[in-house]
């Protein structure tokens, strides 16, 4: 009997929080199973942040150069670990998970979900909930137990905190053969503004169409004290910098007021912003995922809204 | 170098996705390209005017992919290909990674992109699903994309504005999560000029096994709450706003 393998990101020499979901989900599913769950982590931390995790085996590659992620040496080093019999792959759908889980499931000729947001067992079969289409539908699907890579939305599910003592195996770690990666850039600190200490963000996404009405967002970011953020076309566009996105591959922010407009609800962008505490969204679709999140919302042309809206907070200021 | 960009179209998100008997009726909607596919389009057009490279467009015909691939035509790519057979809409992304993946090795191409993802591809993306299939270098969530002899520079995007530049030999697959600029626009008249004057290539093939994910149902997720909704009127969702901040001790002054 194989594996539940856990791949495992670290941050800051600690095991990545959607990494630790996983191996409780893992538990959870071996115990039904009658499966061993392993953890895979990479780079010279990884012995030490795997070391205490709830797993019956823990294999790390120590390679330097792991201590960041790099595709090609990490997609290697984890089709060594498979060489051990493993059943069903789990992974964060984080860079890694979308650089690794597809391609390992096609060298392996496994199957593969991707966008998964739950997981179950029905008799020797894996059932997983998958969101699809910019979160607006959700599908059930079927894999196999034996063969298949999942990966995973972080925050699907809660960690249960665990911990355990793992045996460890050192994994000899292959040599980079096509790829270098020449330079770390760290996030840009930059002098701008710093969305995750507003208390309330005015969030505009597409739906604000034209750079022109940004001035619309900052008035009425003005008129509540906030700032203004956005949704990742937003900065693609060019129409505000990258420090301003919210999401996945932006910033998490935890504002007391989040004012959503024209914004849909993709899964990336609920990454970064699902636990406000209060979320008011404002967009003309009213099947947008967005209002799953959202405590409040409205179906309302968020451009004719903006200024109305500056010109009661003005009024009632002055 | 030879690039070639594999594009796909996927349902148009601004139309009402309904559901019938747990599945989409795919037949009937109506779809576009999926935008990532779009921005691996233009980073290949800029590529081409950067350093002069020969780019194709491929799709694989699983309904009208003709308007998609005359527009790249339209934007500048030097041939576009489509991969025609007995598929259908609802073709899942394994086969279809598997019909472009014996396209790409046919072909020798030294740079491959496609978007970083789609909204549909439910059974992994089609970056790593061909990039594993061919067994060659690749990463996924790039940008910034140059080349050079046989080599390309490329940046990775981490996670919360972190980033690697990293150098890939060819042949590499990219998956491009944007472009350096915003993708270009052709108007209709142009797409149609080219319609009348270029040519799409067909190339057969047939799919053949691949591992399966069932689909046991499709459905609007039931969320585990929803929004309080307070219409489509602005004076009286702007009056809302005002009092809930107001209640909430949110304002200032
Ligand atoms: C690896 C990866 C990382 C990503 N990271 C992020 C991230 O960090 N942050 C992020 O946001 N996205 C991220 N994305 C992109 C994400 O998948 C979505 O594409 C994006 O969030 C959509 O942005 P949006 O909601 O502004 O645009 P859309 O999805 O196009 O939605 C626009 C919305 O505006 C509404 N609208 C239009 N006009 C109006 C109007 N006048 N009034 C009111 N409403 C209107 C429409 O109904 C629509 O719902 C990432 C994607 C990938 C692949
Ligand atoms: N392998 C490569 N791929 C793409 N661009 C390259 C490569 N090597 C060098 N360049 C480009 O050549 C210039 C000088 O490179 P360097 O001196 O290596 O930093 C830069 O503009 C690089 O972008």
């Amino acid at each position: 009997m194989g594996h539940i393998l856990v791949v495992a990101e670290l941050e800051n020499g600690r095991v990545s929080d959607p990494s630790r979901e996983l191996i409780t989900k893992a538990r959870e599913l071996g115990e039904q199973v009658n499966r061993p769950v392993a953890v895979a982590g990479f780079g010279p931390a990884a012995a030490d942040a795997l070391q205490n995790l709830d797993a019956d085996d823990a294999y790390v590659v120590k390679d330097d150069l792991l201590a960041e992620y790099h595709p090609e040496l990490a997609e290697a080093a984890l089709l060594n670990i498979l060489q051990n019999p493993t059943d069903l792959v789990l992974v964060p759908n984080t860079t890694m998970g979308m650089d690794l889980g597809a391609s390992v499931a096609a060298r392996r000729n496994w199957s593969m979900v991707a966008y998964c947001t739950d997981l179950a067992i029905d008799g020797e079969t894996v059932v997983a909930r998958s969101q699809v289409y910019g979160g607006k539908l959700a599908a059930e699907v079927e894999v196999p137990l034996t063969g298949a890579v999942v990966t995973v939305i972080p925050g699907s599910w809660p960690s249960d905190g665990r911990r355990g003592s793992p045996t460890m195996h050192e994994v000899s770690a292959p040599s980079a053969l096509n790829m270098t990666r020449r330079r770390v850039i760290e996030a840009d600190a930059g002098n701008d503004v710093d969305i995750t200490r507003a208390d309330i963000l005015v969030s505009v996404g597409r739906g604000i169409q034209d750079p022109d009405n940004l001035e619309l967002a900052e008035e009425l970011a003005a008129a509540l004290g906030g700032m203004v953020s956005c949704s990742r076309p937003v900065v693609d566009a060019g129409w505000l910098p990258r420090s301003r996105q919210v999401g996945k591959s932006g910033k998490t922010v935890k504002p007391k007021v989040y004012l959503a407009l024209g914004i849909s609800g993709a899964p990336e962008h609920l990454q970064g912003m699902k636990d406000a505490d209060l979320i008011i969204a404002v967009n003309s679709d009213a099947n947008a995922p967005i209002f799953d999140v959202a405590h409040y919302g409205a179906t309302a042309d968020m451009l004719e809204l903006m200024p109305i809206l500056t010109e009661k907070l003005q009024g009632r200021a002055g | 170098m030879k690039i070639a960009v594999l594009m796909k179209d996927v349902p148009d998100l601004v139309e009402d996705l309904e559901v019938e008997d747990g599945a989409l009726p795919l037949d009937e909607m109506s779809f576009v390209p999926s935008e990532w596919d779009d921005q691996a389009l233009e980073e290949a057009l800029l590529i081409k005017e950067e350093d002069g490279a020969d780019v194709t467009a491929v799709a694989v015909d699983t309904g009208d992919v003709d308007t998609m691939l005359y527009t790249a035509l339209a934007k500048g790519v030097d041939r576009a290909v489509k991969i025609v057979g007995d598929f259908s809409r609802s073709l899942t992304n394994r086969q279809r990674a598997q019909l472009l993946a014996r396209y790409c090795q046919n072909e020798r191409f030294d740079l491959i992109l496609t978007g970083v993802q789609a909204i549909d591809d439910l059974d992994g993306q089609i970056a790593g699903l061909v990039a594993g299939l061919m067994g060659i270098g690749h990463a996924s969530v790039v940008r910034d994309v140059h080349v050079a002899q046989d080599r390309v520079r490329f940046v990775q995007e981490y996670s919360g504005g972190k980033m690697a530049e990293f150098d890939l030999a060819c042949p590499a697959l990219l998956g491009i999560q944007a472009a350096r600029k915003p993708p270009r626009y052709v108007t209709i008249a142009k797409v149609r000029q080219v319609q009348k004057s270029a040519e799409i290539d067909e190339v057969e093939d047939s799919v053949g096994e691949t591992p399966v994910v069932t689909v046991r149902r499709l459905y609007k997720p039931e969320s585990g709450g929803h929004a309080e909704m307070w219409g489509d009127d602005v004076e009286t969702v702007a009056n809302h706003i005002v009092a809930i901040l107001e209640e909430k001790k949110l304002l200032r002054g």
